[in-house]
């Protein structure tokens, strides 16, 4: 996916870059409101984070201004204003949602999988392997045509699997990704993710493997 | 530190002021009615003297060797008509007293035809005595006759009391009158000082509006300066609150970086010891920065419950909104929020702020504390003109304290250690129903789990 990043912190900026980028996103950092609108001339996005308070303006004016324009690029407002008011005040402007500095990384993440399905997304290419089908926008998975039930985590678990299939994750960088950093849980709930994701996808030619002492992977018999 | 003594009550120097002219005005009052009258009644009696001693003096005759004298018995009574007075008579001929009482005092100069009237102290009593001098002819001589004509003053003092009583009573009711007028007037004068008085301290505590009451001329500059000192102190509150709000993006906005790299470091470590410490980390700053959101809207709670009545709000939507806005979050621990609402929308009269930061806390907790992979169910229900919003997860439940002892400020539960929290929300909840006009209960749910409940008035 593209995402317009548009933040003046460096720092910030610098880490939310890395940290969607080590995901496989391509991203644009803009560091101002007119580098934002240089961008947004060019290129086309699928979302754009939006920091309020910019060396040149105020993000709230640059999305009254998105929005007239009748751009339908989504947008997720990422603030550092707290209070209720704030974030009531952001929806009334025509933010698609919104985080508050500091922000967990997994929420941004279901956020924006959230809003991008709520759009409809860009349609969004649908990724095989084996006999599977996974639509990862729309939480579809079928196993040789036969639609199978998974929930959120069992979803993202596969989705970061199918991502590189043969590759192995570690149970920590699986961990990392698939729950939140403040969230306290026990050692072995990367275990029992895995465990349910092999019986949801019973009767498929892909299975996951454990790969002792070193993690997991997606592979195909 | 001593109270600065109190300036006397303008009521009392109202009322003062306004009865002494009274009493004045009533003793004046009283006075000149008995002058008036105890003068007229003087003058009334003293004619009728006049005329009856002027009558026997008229009846004197000259002739050979005597003066003859032939009191009219007509004038005696004459006097007895207007009371029962004694009467007392000497007549004075060339200086010898001829008939009557000899020792009447007689007046210091000698009188003429027109009567003259004097006081005198006779036989222990003060009588009137009106003296009429004549000349007769007695032997062809002009001999000097005087007429002395004396009358006690017993009815004219009975009436004269009298007149005296009735102007007493003239100037009691007056000033009787005049003192309830003092009172009234005094009262009415003061009102719009009361009025205005009653409407700022009516006010709650966080009212900082101008005082817009039509009030006299003479308090304009009173609510002029009163407003100025509101605006003051408005200004002074909006920059604290601006203050605050600027303080807490530069807090933020340095702990979000420090979170951000902290993630990605502990995306590329390793070892289990410095994951462990990253995560400390991470929690740490969560800590940190949900305590300073959480005081921030507990202050707005507080600043916003004193706005006046807020437009009708459909609670439903808000319901609806609310569980959009955290169904990413309930979905990354694979929870459902399932909302169980009336078809048509129910209408509360509160403030839609207020309202927010109380569901959002209970939705937060109910999203903190469950248990993955359960259901948080919202339900709105109607009973004798209340709402109540009940927020079900099945978590953890309330631990050993109870409920009592959550929603103290910064007080948490004590089988929660685990999981980030500002030990505010509860806090919030509470205030927040409380300025709608309503309360909140939590307690433990059956089969597991906490049930809060807001309990608020159908607008």
């Amino acid at each position: 996916m593209r995402f317009l990043l548009v933040e003046d912190t460096p720092d910030l900026g610098q880490a939310v870059l890395d940290r969607l980028t080590l995901d496989g996103h391509g991203v644009d950092w803009a560091r101002t409101l007119g580098a934002a609108r240089d961008h947004l001339a060019v290129s086309t996005y699928d979302l754009i984070l939006l920091d309020i308070m910019l060396p040149d303006g105020d993000g709230r004016d640059f999305l009254a201004e998105h929005r007239r324009a009748r751009a339908d690029t989504p947008v997720i407002v990422m603030t550092a204003r707290a209070a209720v008011s704030d974030r009531v005040a952001l929806l009334d402007t025509g933010a698609d949602d919104y985080v508050t500095k500091p922000f967990d990384f997994a929420e941004l993440e279901a956020r924006v999988r959230a809003v991008l399905r709520r759009r409809g997304g860009a349609a969004q290419t649908l990724v095989t392997f084996a006999d599977l089908t996974f639509d990862p926008l729309g939480a579809v998975v079928m196993v040789d045509g036969d639609a199978r039930d998974l929930r959120n985590r069992e979803l993202r678990l596969l989705e970061i699997l199918i991502a590189a299939p043969e590759r192995i994750f570690s149970k920590g960088h699986l961990h990392d990704r698939l729950l939140s950093a403040s969230e306290a849980v026990s050692d072995n709930a990367i275990e029992v993710y895995v465990g349910r994701l092999r019986k949801k996808l019973a009767g498929s030619r892909a299975r996951i493997e454990t790969v002792r002492g070193v993690g997991y992977r997606l592979t195909a018999l | 530190m001593t109270a600065p003594r109190r300036a006397a009550s303008i009521r009392r120097r109202l009322l003062i002021q306004g009865v002494g002219i009274a009493a004045l005005l009533a003793l004046v009052l009283y006075l000149a009615v008995r002058g008036v009258a105890g003068s007229a009644i003087q003058t009334v009696q003293d004619s009728v003297l006049g005329t009856a001693t002027v009558i026997i003096a008229e009846e004197l005759r000259g002739g050979t060797g005597a003066v003859s004298v032939d009191i009219p018995y007509a004038a005696f009574s004459m006097l007895g008509a207007v009371g029962e007075d004694r009467v007392f008579y000497r007549i004075v001929v060339g200086g010898e007293t001829v008939t009557g009482y000899p020792d009447l005092p007689l007046p210091d100069e000698a009188p003429g035809l027109t009567p003259a009237f004097y006081d005198a102290t006779y036989d222990d009593t003060i009588l009137r005595i009106g003296a009429v001098g004549r000349s007769v002819l007695v032997d062809g001589q002009r001999v000097g006759v005087t007429v002395l004509l004396g009358q006690t003053r017993t009815a004219q003092a009975a009436i004269t009391a009298q007149m005296a009583n009735r102007a007493a009573a003239l100037g009691l009711g007056v000033f009787a009158l005049a003192a309830v007028l003092a009172l009234v007037s005094a009262r009415a004068a003061l009102k719009p000082v009361n009025l205005l008085a009653g409407a700022v301290e009516r006010r709650g505590p966080q009212d900082l509006r101008p005082v817009t009451r039509a009030v006299p001329r003479e308090l304009v500059p009173l609510v002029a300066a009163l407003n100025g000192l509101i605006a003051r102190l408005g200004t002074a509150l909006d920059r604290t609150e601006t203050f605050i709000t600027e303080a807490a993006h530069h807090v933020r906005t340095p702990l979000a970086t420090v979170r951000m790299q902290t993630e990605i470091a502990l995306r590329q470590a390793d070892d289990d010891a410095t994951r462990a410490s990253l995560r400390q980390v991470i929690r740490a700053v969560d800590s940190a920065a949900r305590s300073a959101g959480q005081m921030l809207d507990h202050a707005s709670v507080i600043h916003r419950s004193d706005r006046g009545a807020p437009a009708p709000l459909d609670v439903c939507a808000v319901l609806r909104d609310l569980a959009h806005q955290v169904r990413p979050v309930a979905d990354m621990r694979d929870m459902d929020v399932v909302l169980d609402l009336p078809d048509a929308p129910v209408t509360l009269a509160v403030d839609r702020l207020l309202l927010e930061s109380a569901l959002r806390n209970l939705l937060d907790n109910a999203l903190k504390y469950g248990h993955a992979e359960t259901e948080i169910t919202v339900t709105l229900t109607q009973e004798d003109g209340t709402a109540l919003i009940a927020v079900c997860d099945r978590g953890r439940g309330l631990g050993d304290g109870g409920a009592g002892a959550l929603t103290a400020r910064f007080a948490r539960g004590a089988n929660v250690a685990d999981v980030v929290g500002s030990g505010l929300g509860l806090t919030i909840v509470r205030d927040a129903a409380r300025a709608c006009g309503g309360s909140f209960e939590i307690a433990e749910r059956t089969g597991g789990g906490t049930c809060a409940t807001l309990h608020l008035p159908l607008g």
